[in-house]
């Protein structure tokens, strides 16, 4: 059997980090803030999480500092395009080449070796039943940001910020504050996705490890429209699209296909999608002018 | 993209001559972005324990010197290839981040027109020229026509199709095209003969020449053509242009082709110069499509700045190596350097006026260049 349950299991293993990163991006874009730079984000955290697993032998106090150092690193996004208005998508840009040069850099001038650090005594986050301890987190995080962003006040005016920042404002309700939390909230999700790839997946660093994750995770936000579970949903599909290309390598197909698989199916969900939402938009057209209900 | 853009170029067009355009230019938000990052980069060195006058010294010397020049102009060949690649739809408020596939397969496509062509040597090379150019073309305006058709966000679709094109590249020297015997991923030689011709015994290849051509057409198209300022015109204000008649899909299409073209001439020059074959990785490795964005984004897509800094990037590149080997500071740190100089460009921060303070209200109407909030952040290159 191609589909069972073993590959389920692992495409909710793979689907973790992206649904994190997804998540913190998913914020961001209600409170309209366009944030492309979770690459760079995750980027910092898997570093910081090795850095720190490896120097205190505790993952924990690593899972906390890539949170930290993400959410320190996110600020350039806060202040740059918050406060001082810069264009989002060119600090993103900015910040996720920024995060290679820095890691690639610390990696030579902290642990002395180029391309990967991997060491047998690194010690990577505990299973707990079959899953990391952090998938759980994650879903968990689905949850509360979709009560969050449904239910709760501060998630009303965070999607009021991002809608209308101007009546949020006449309302008291400061955009600033809302988007430099959602901003950061962002950056600890992904330092969190980060440690996840680094001592959850894998438990090892490697440079540019993180290989377009955070795209796929911009994608996921676009994909599942910025709701919580169409975030979910759609980082369910990429995590479905890695397990199957895992499985079908080991049926011999080659690495580069299988690589290039989760980015294809990717890009065509969105393609479906976006179709799908023209012709519903279509549709309503129709029924306006016509009057008549299909 | 668009508003740093608007700004650098409304201002642009009122700029004054002589010193008042000096000025400006010392006062714009690139020197404020270049002198913070190597002021960042110092800061980097002095912590790492090296001295950073040696190193930037090490850096200027290793890539200007008599050793170096030849191998920086070999590099800025690829990364000015890039940065026009990037500028042009940059121009236009677009951006193509698909760089690295479409170079790829320019390289691929040059590599099998290198090596299966029938036609005498000459005549190969500029097929395997057309070829890589085409094939980067075609696949940017598939990128495009995700834009235009689907609704896919350029920036997104472009980036998504660029990982299974250099997949696809990846695959294809690891199996069919494999030299035989060899332990590399890597298509075997081109015939002798199927090379740019290099410039005395240096790596430098005619292929700079190619490059600088396209830099002068982009100038020319800039300046002087209708096509120029319907970019110009939508970089600056699409609404605006579309409701002027620019037909938006059609310049989308076109500028991302022609994109795509670039990075496929840069593709194929590089499989047509040393090593004269399609090496796995040794196309994307070096980052020039990230280098050429970020000259591009410095320069916002001017013709002439994005020249020189396209220049200013390839010094910064190989002068990391010759200061790695001088000073044992990783090179990463010129990536370092690249990027924080594009975080404070896009934060739009610049030097405080030092002389007066910025008038509540404009004194002098007649003259206000100097007292422009924003100089050009084009003007000072173009």
């Amino acid at each position: 059997m191609f589909f069972d349950s073993d590959l389920l299991m692992s495409a909710l293993r793979a689907l973790t980090p992206i649904l994190l990163a997804a998540l913190g991006g998913a914020l961001c874009e209600r409170a309209g803030v366009f944030n492309i730079g979770l690459e760079g984000m995750m980027l910092m955290g898997c570093f910081t999480a090795v850095t720190t697993s490896w120097f205190t032998g505790s993952p924990w106090l690593g899972v906390l500092a890539a949170a930290l150092a993400a959410a320190a690193y996110s600020l350039i996004l806060a202040v740059g395009a918050v406060t001082l208005r810069g264009d989002a998508v060119v600090l993103g840009i900015a910040m996720n080449l920024l995060a290679v040069g820095l890691t690639g850099f610390l990696l030579r001038t902290v642990f002395g070796v180029q391309g990967t650090f991997d060491d047998p005594s690194l010690a990577g986050l505990p299973l707990v039943g079959g899953f990391s301890p952090l998938a759980y987190l994650a879903w968990a995080a689905v949850g509360v940001a979709a009560l969050l962003l449904s239910r709760h006040v501060w998630g009303l005016r965070l999607r009021g910020v991002g809608e209308a920042p101007d009546a949020a404002a006449t309302l008291g309700v400061s955009p600033t504050r809302y988007k430099y939390a959602a901003v950061l909230v962002s950056g600890v999700l992904c330092g969190l996705a980060g440690a996840q790839l680094a001592l959850g997946n894998v438990t090892l660093f490697s440079e540019n490890m993180t290989a377009g994750r955070g795209w796929i995770a911009v994608v996921a936000v676009m994909l599942g429209r910025a709701l919580p579970l169409g975030v979910l949903l759609a980082a369910l599909l990429f995590g479905l699209a890695e397990a199957a290309g895992f499985r079908l390598q080991g049926l011999g197909m080659p690495q580069q296909a299988t690589d290039a698989a989760p980015y294809v199916v990717t890009l065509v969900a969105l393609f479906l999608s976006t179709a799908q939402r023209r012709r519903r938009a279509a549709a309503r057209t129709r029924t306006r002018t016509t009057g008549v209900t299909s | 993209m668009a508003s740093a853009l608007d700004l650098a170029r409304i201002k642009g067009a009122a700029r004054s001559r002589g010193a008042a355009r000096i000025k400006g230019a010392l006062r714009s938000p690139v020197t404020f972005s270049v002198v913070a990052g190597l002021v960042i980069g110092a800061l980097f060195l002095v912590g790492t324990g090296a001295d950073p006058l040696a190193a930037y010294g090490a850096v200027v010397s290793g890539s200007l010197g008599a050793d170096g020049i030849g191998s920086t102009l070999t590099t800025g060949t690829s990364v000015l290839g890039m940065a026009l690649a990037l500028a042009i739809p940059l121009r236009a408020g677009l951006i193509n981040l698909g760089g690295d596939g479409q170079m790829v397969l320019g390289g691929i496509a040059a590599a099998v027109t290198g090596l299966y062509s029938p036609l005498p040597a000459p005549l190969t090379v500029v097929l395997a020229l057309l070829a890589g150019v085409s094939a980067g073309a075609a696949y940017a305006a598939l990128a495009a026509l995700c834009e235009n058709r689907f609704g896919v966000p350029l920036l997104v679709s472009s980036l998504l199709l660029s990982y299974p094109a250099t997949s696809l590249a990846s695959y294809l020297v690891r199996y069919p095209l494999k030299e035989p015997g060899s332990s590399l991923p890597q298509t075997r030689r081109l015939p002798e003969g199927v090379a740019l011709p290099a410039f005395g015994t240096s790596t430098v290849t005619a292929g700079l020449v190619l490059v600088v051509l396209a830099a002068a057409a982009y100038w020319f198209a800039d300046r002087r053509t209708a096509i120029g300022y319907e970019i110009r015109m939508t970089g600056l204000n699409a609404r605006f242009a579309a409701y002027a008649g620019v037909e938006r899909k059609g310049l989308t299409l076109r500028l991302v082709a022609t994109s795509g073209a670039l990075a496929g001439l840069v593709g194929a020059i590089g499989v047509l110069s040393f090593p004269y074959r399609f090496l796995d990785g040794s196309l994307t490795a070096p980052g020039y499509t990230w280098t050429g964005l970020t000259a591009a984004l410095l320069a916002a897509a001017a013709p002439l700045g994005t020249v020189v800094a396209a220049f200013f990037f390839a010094v910064l590149q190989v002068g990391g190596l010759s200061m790695e080997r001088t000073t044992e500071v990783p090179r990463e740190l010129t990536q370092v350097l690249q990027a924080i100089v594009i975080v404070f460009l896009a934060a739009r921060l610049r030097f405080p006026r030092l002389r007066r303070r910025k008038p509540q209200q404009p004194q002098e109407p007649a003259d206000p260049a100097p007292t422009a909030r924003e100089p050009a952040s084009q003007g000072e290159f173009a």
